[in-house]
């Protein structure tokens, strides 16, 4: 079936990687003026170091030239980059399209149209409850207000089909089809994320991610609407049945990547972790020297051994989760996910050894003498 | 992470026209075959063998998708044609 999704033996040469990846997550700044509890990348504050204008397009020339259809833009929040859009114009017109990420706030109407009338982006508004109460317990205060504003303008604008973007929690996964309805609202799409205790997750992870009865819930409902977008993130439960949509494998070093505004690559999003950084695009062999010579990817290129998943018969649906979620809670990276659907990820988990995320760029708050927390 | 399913069934389309890769799709040649990328519609799509490549890329020098597929090894060509098929119906073909 030459042309069908991909099936085992597509899925083990993905997992001996390609020489250019598929899915490559670009994060233009740490900038960002939210704080959310969850956020993979802790981001805050600017750093000073960010690429400059002109490295940024050097590294879509070289994008552009590995053939790398499309980059997922995030952050922090991509709008504070005052080079924005010029950027934006120079992925799309050199074939690099844009999925970017955005929590709204900086999207107003201008910026709305400006967006809808460019082709080859996408834009994805960050949301993480169908309420304010739900969602600004993560995101902070306001931010609720602030999606569903952008989310207006976007609509108004005729921008058709972007994304309504919602990290799965244990405080929204019963709001998933009024999630559903509110996309639709919007005539958006809605795109469901796997919680991972990756940057400031780490801390809030524990108190956030979704119980193993909330999983089995979440597994059906998203078996019985494979139109809702997941980016491929909730594989590990493929282990209760049927597979999802999807490559169901760890694309990490193999397929996917990040470059973080620095211009560090690493080998996915949620690993920001010395152990993880590959290289830099500064260097000397740029973004293709990394992605193809790194010693890291190349051993996150070798066989993998499942480790303690081996006896597991879902191991072939499931391959013991995800590579993040594991090194984050402590977990050896070739056993069960902590979220093993058969619960053997659970037993390993201790508060000791965990490692700490990167770099922290979130924002100091003066500590508040204050009775309510 | 991508890899949109392209409906199994092999849909009703007219191979007997002329088809050719829709010029928003990209074709970035793999090991496995190719990755197809719909700049428009947004679909990846794996093409999971060199020869239906070669195909794919062939088309537009043909006047109908049947006539590119009399190139193709008889026992193999149901299989592909299917694949033709798919691809048409999920827009990664234009009608020539
Ligand atoms: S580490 Fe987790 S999030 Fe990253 S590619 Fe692997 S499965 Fe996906
Ligand atoms: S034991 Fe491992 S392979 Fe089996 S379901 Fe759990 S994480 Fe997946």
């Amino acid at each position: 079936m030459p042309a069908r999704a991909p099936g085992s033996a597509l899925r083990d040469e993905l997992a001996r990687g390609l020489d250019a990846p598929i899915c490559l997550t670009w994060e233009l700044t740490y900038a960002c003026n939210l704080a959310c509890i969850h956020c993979l990348s802790s981001s805050g504050r600017r750093d000073p170091a960010e690429l400059s204008t002109a490295e940024a397009m050097a590294l879509v020339d070289e994008l552009a030239s590995m053939q790398v259809f499309y980059v997922n833009v995030g952050g922090g929040e991509p709008l504070l980059r005052p080079d924005f859009f010029e950027l934006l114009e120079y992925a799309v017109s050199h074939q690099v399209g844009v999925k970017f990420s955005t929590n709204g706030t900086r999207l107003d109407r201008a910026k709305a149209a400006r967006l809808a009338a460019m082709d080859y982006v996408d834009v994805q508004v960050s949301l993480d409850g169908a309420t304010a109460e739900v969602n600004d317990a993560v995101r902070g205060q306001g931010s609720y207000r602030a999606a569903r504003r952008a989310m207006e303008h976007l609509a108004d604008a005729g921008f058709e089909g972007f994304k309504l973007s919602v990290v799965v929690t244990r405080h929204n996964v019963s709001q998933l089809d009024q999630l559903e309805a509110l996309a639709g609202q919007y005539g958006a799409q809605l795109r469901l994320t796997r919680l991972r205790p990756s940057g400031r997750g780490a801390a809030s992870w524990a108190e956030l991610h979704p119980s193993r009865s909330q999983q089995h819930d979440l597994y059906r409902w998203l078996r019985d609407r494979p139109w809702v977008l997941t980016g491929d993130s909730f594989f590990h439960l493929s282990a209760l049945g049927e597979p999802l949509e999807g490559l169901n494998l760890c694309g990490a070093g193999r397929v996917v990547c990040l470059v973080d505004p620095v211009g560090d690559v690493y080998a996915c999003p949620f690993v920001i972790h010395e152990q993880f950084r590959a290289g830099n695009v500064r260097g000397p062999g740029g973004f293709t020297g990394v992605w193809r010579s790194s010693a890291l990817f190349r051993s996150l290129r070798e066989p993998t051994s499942g480790g303690a998943c081996t006896s597991c018969g879902s191991y072939d649906a499931c391959r013991g989760g995800c590579m993040a979620a594991k090194f984050f809670t402590g977990l050896p990276l070739d056993g069960p996910d902590p979220e093993c659907v058969h619960g053997h990820g659970e037993a390993g988990l201790s508060d000791r050894d965990r490692p700490a995320p990167a770099a922290d760029h979130s924002v100091r708050v003066p500590v508040r003498l204050s009775a309510r927390a | 992470m991508p890899g949109q399913r392209v409906d199994p069934a092999a849909p009703e389309v007219d191979l007997g026209r002329p088809w050719r890769l829709h010029p928003q799709v990209a074709l970035r040649d793999e090991p496995f075959g190719a990755l197809a990328y719909h700049y428009g519609n947004r679909r990846l799509i794996f093409l999971r063998s060199p020869d239906l490549v070669r195909l794919v890329r062939s088309l537009e020098r043909f006047d109908s998708a049947d006539a590119a597929l009399a190139a193709v090894s008889p026992p193999q060509r149901a299989a592909y044609r299917a694949a033709l098929a798919r691809l048409a119906a999920s827009g990664m073909l234009d009608a020539g």
